[in-house]
């Protein structure tokens, strides 16, 4: 018997009993469901996560104290005074020496209290140069972001996150007005636009204030030339890599270091904590994992019912096929292709009935599922596998039937 | 002529639960290539059941039996599905048809075994329609024909691989007379074509259309007889 003849005779049957069929394929179809909306779902975690680092820049490094061989993290990371100074963002900022680092912006932070009359609100103070903006891609709603004139100045000025100025400004626009911290007035110059997608809540509730204002006015004490943090913006995302080699190579220099391996610092980049964020998403996407796989055995189980079923129903016709010179084997192939077609047809109206899904679920929750043609192909071969797994018990039960009991039965 | 059956102290028991059923109880019987034979007996005398023999449907509890030289008992069910596919046509007395296949696609089906290409089947299924004189009907379901019409359908079916056997079971048993007359022509003309036609009925006047009846009563050959000589 040819293979197209069992293909055609299966779908046939298959098509003759609608019904039938169509039960036999709910099983599969919830389960393949259930597998593209969890694919779909967790690539939409994904995305997010990215879109959340395009926001603040894929092409950004962040260096800071301490090193990352060191298990400990101690070697002069921390204590009085960091490893990284204002001197090493300067030398990175070369363009001699760092042509594809784009802009550097070296921070210092400390938590402190802010106050406003009778509010006071406790926020990282961030002191900074005017580059920041730039570096982070951030942008003010209100006002303007600090400039070269008060750095060099240090002046006594601020730019506020946006929660940070609503918490300390209620009403009115906190622009022109001053807030009070440690005794030491400092004028609002600006308010900072809201980071919308980010979780973290230090991107929206912080304080700038210039670098020099910062260490010698606000914080000082020892060490003031001191950073905790120095963000490399590369050129584009092409030349990360390289921007990564040259701010490893320049500090080291700086440092007098000749090996990587005692580097006092390490840098890192977006994509290190991308993949920090989705091992995450791992629990989550296991559990989703483990509820498609019972669905699909559920479905297998179903099918191999309905088709034993179907075997007792047809044995008349199994019969006559054997007479008529159906070899064994030929009766087998005719169920277990008919057992396939059921499962992938319950593969594809599963994928169809998970594009829908991922259409309509955004519209109820404010989750996102992305769809992806390998794991849509996957699914329905998975589908089809299935249909053969659980195909090939009544499919042999019938090919072991003899000819005489299947043709006289009644 | 050549023997092309050959049954020797053929036994068929069936054991249903306690019961112990004989129905076949040493049948020697042999026939010829070309013959044309009726087997004649009241119901229950195991006819159906020596069909099934002759057929390779089902095995003999003892005794051997011969097809065109071979021991059946010896091939293996590979083997037998062919003999069945290319040796031998059946015609059952309730038609057996698919009914959700057309009247051609019912015919073609043996040559679906056999592995014959699709064009070929078509034509050749539809010639054994024509030979049946129901060319004009070929895509009809069953369901849409009358029972003379389907069994037609059947013989067609039996006769589309070229076998050298065709077996009938009552294959007018659910049969207008019309019908009736139009089916054992069409087996006359299967025999004047030189296959061996083995023809199982209740009726003496149906069986009388062959060369020989056997008569089988309660699992036993009675006699054997000439046709011509009894009418
Ligand atoms: N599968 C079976 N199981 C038990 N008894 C059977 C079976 N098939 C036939 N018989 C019995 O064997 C005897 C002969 O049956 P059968 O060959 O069908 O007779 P016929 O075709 O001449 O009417 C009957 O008594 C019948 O009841
Ligand atoms: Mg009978």
């Amino acid at each position: 018997m040819q293979w197209r003849d069992t293909i055609r005779t299966a779908t046939e049957a298959v098509r003759t009993h609608r019904l039938r069929s169509a039960l036999t394929m709910l099983g599969i179809l919830i389960g393949i469901t259930a597998v593209i909306l969890t694919v779909g779902l967790g690539n939409g975690a994904k995305a997010d996560v990215r879109d959340q680092i395009n926001e603040l820049g894929t092409n950004l490094l962040v260096v800071s104290p301490g090193s990352s061989t060191d298990s400990s993290g101690v070697r002069g990371g921390f204590g009085s005074s960091s490893t990284l100074t204002i001197e090493d963002a300067e030398a990175i900022a070369d363009p001699e020496a760092a042509p594809d680092v784009q802009a550097v912006a070296a921070t210092a932070t400390s938590s402190v209290s802010l106050t406003n009359g009778d509010t006071n609100w406790t926020t990282t103070l961030t002191g900074t140069t005017p580059s920041w903006a730039e570096v982070r891609s951030r942008e003010v709603t209100s006002g303007r972001f600090i400039d070269e004139d008060d750095e060099d100045a240090a002046a006594a000025v601020v730019v506020l996150g946006p929660d940070t100025a609503s918490e300390l400004f209620t009403t009115g626009n906190p622009v022109g007005q001053y807030v009070t911290y440690n005794g030491s007035k400092l004028k609002v110059i600006g308010v900072l636009e809201e980071l919308s997608s980010s979780e973290e809540t230090a991107n929206n509730d912080l304080a700038i204030v210039p670098f020099s204002t910062y260490s010698e006015r606000l914080v000082g004490g020892s060490g003031r030339d001191s950073v905790s943090s120095i963000y490399v913006k590369a050129t584009s995302e092409a030349t990360l890599s390289a921007a990564y080699q040259e701010t490893n190579a320049l500090l080291l220099n700086l440092h007098g270091l000749t090996s990587a391996d005692d580097a006092d610092f390490s840098i890192a980049t977006q994509e290190s904590i991308l993949t920090a964020a989705t091992s995450v998403d791992k629990t989550m996407t296991v559990m989703l994992g483990g509820i498609a796989v019972i669905s699909l055995l559920v479905g297998g189980i179903g099918v191999m019912n309905i088709m034993l079923v179907s075997v007792t129903e047809r044995i008349r016709e199994i019969g006559l096929r054997k007479a008529l010179g159906a070899r064994p084997r030929s009766i087998r192939r005719q169920f277990l292709v008919e057992a396939s077609v059921l499962g992938f047809a319950g593969g594809v109206l599963g994928v169809g009935l998970g594009i829908v899904g991922a259409i309509v679920l955004p519209h109820l929750t404010d989750t996102r599922v992305i769809l992806s043609l390998t794991a849509s192909l996957a699914a329905i071969a998975m589908a089809i596998g299935i249909g053969v797994v659980f195909g090939v018990y009544p499919a042999s039960r019938a090919a072991r039937l003899a000819p005489i009991d299947a043709l006289r039965s009644e | 002529m050549s023997a092309v059956l050959q049954l020797a102290a053929i036994s068929k028991t069936y054991a249903t639960g306690a019961v112990e059923v004989q129905a076949l109880r040493g049948v020697d019987l042999t026939i010829d290539q070309g013959e044309f034979v009726a087997i004649v007996g009241p119901s229950g005398s195991g006819k159906s059941t020596l069909m099934h023999i002759l057929g390779c449907l089902d095995t003999p509890t003892a005794g051997t039996f011969h097809l065109a030289g071979d021991d059946v008992a010896s091939l293996d069910e590979d083997r037998l599905a062919d003999v069945r596919n290319r040796h031998i046509g059946f015609v059952f007395q309730q038609f057996n048809l698919l009914p959700y296949l057309s009247a051609w696609r019912n015919v073609e089906l043996p040559l679906v075994y056999t592995g014959t290409d699709r064009h070929e089947r078509r034509e050749r299924a539809l010639s054994a329609l024509a030979q049946v004189g129901l060319a004009d009907r070929a895509d009809h379901k069953p369901g849409e024909l009358s029972g003379g019409q389907q069994q037609r359908v059947a013989i067609a079916r039996a006769l589309v691989t070229e076998p050298a056997m065709i077996l009938a079971d009552e294959p007018t048993g659910n049969l207008d007379s019309v019908s009736t007359a139009d089916v054992l022509g069409l087996l006359d003309h299967l025999h004047a074509q030189g296959r061996t036609i083995v023809l199982i009925t209740h009726e003496q006047d149906v069986a009388e259309r062959a060369e020989r009846i056997v008569q089988i009563y309660d699992g036993q050959v009675r006699t054997e007889e000439v046709a011509g000589a009894v009418a």
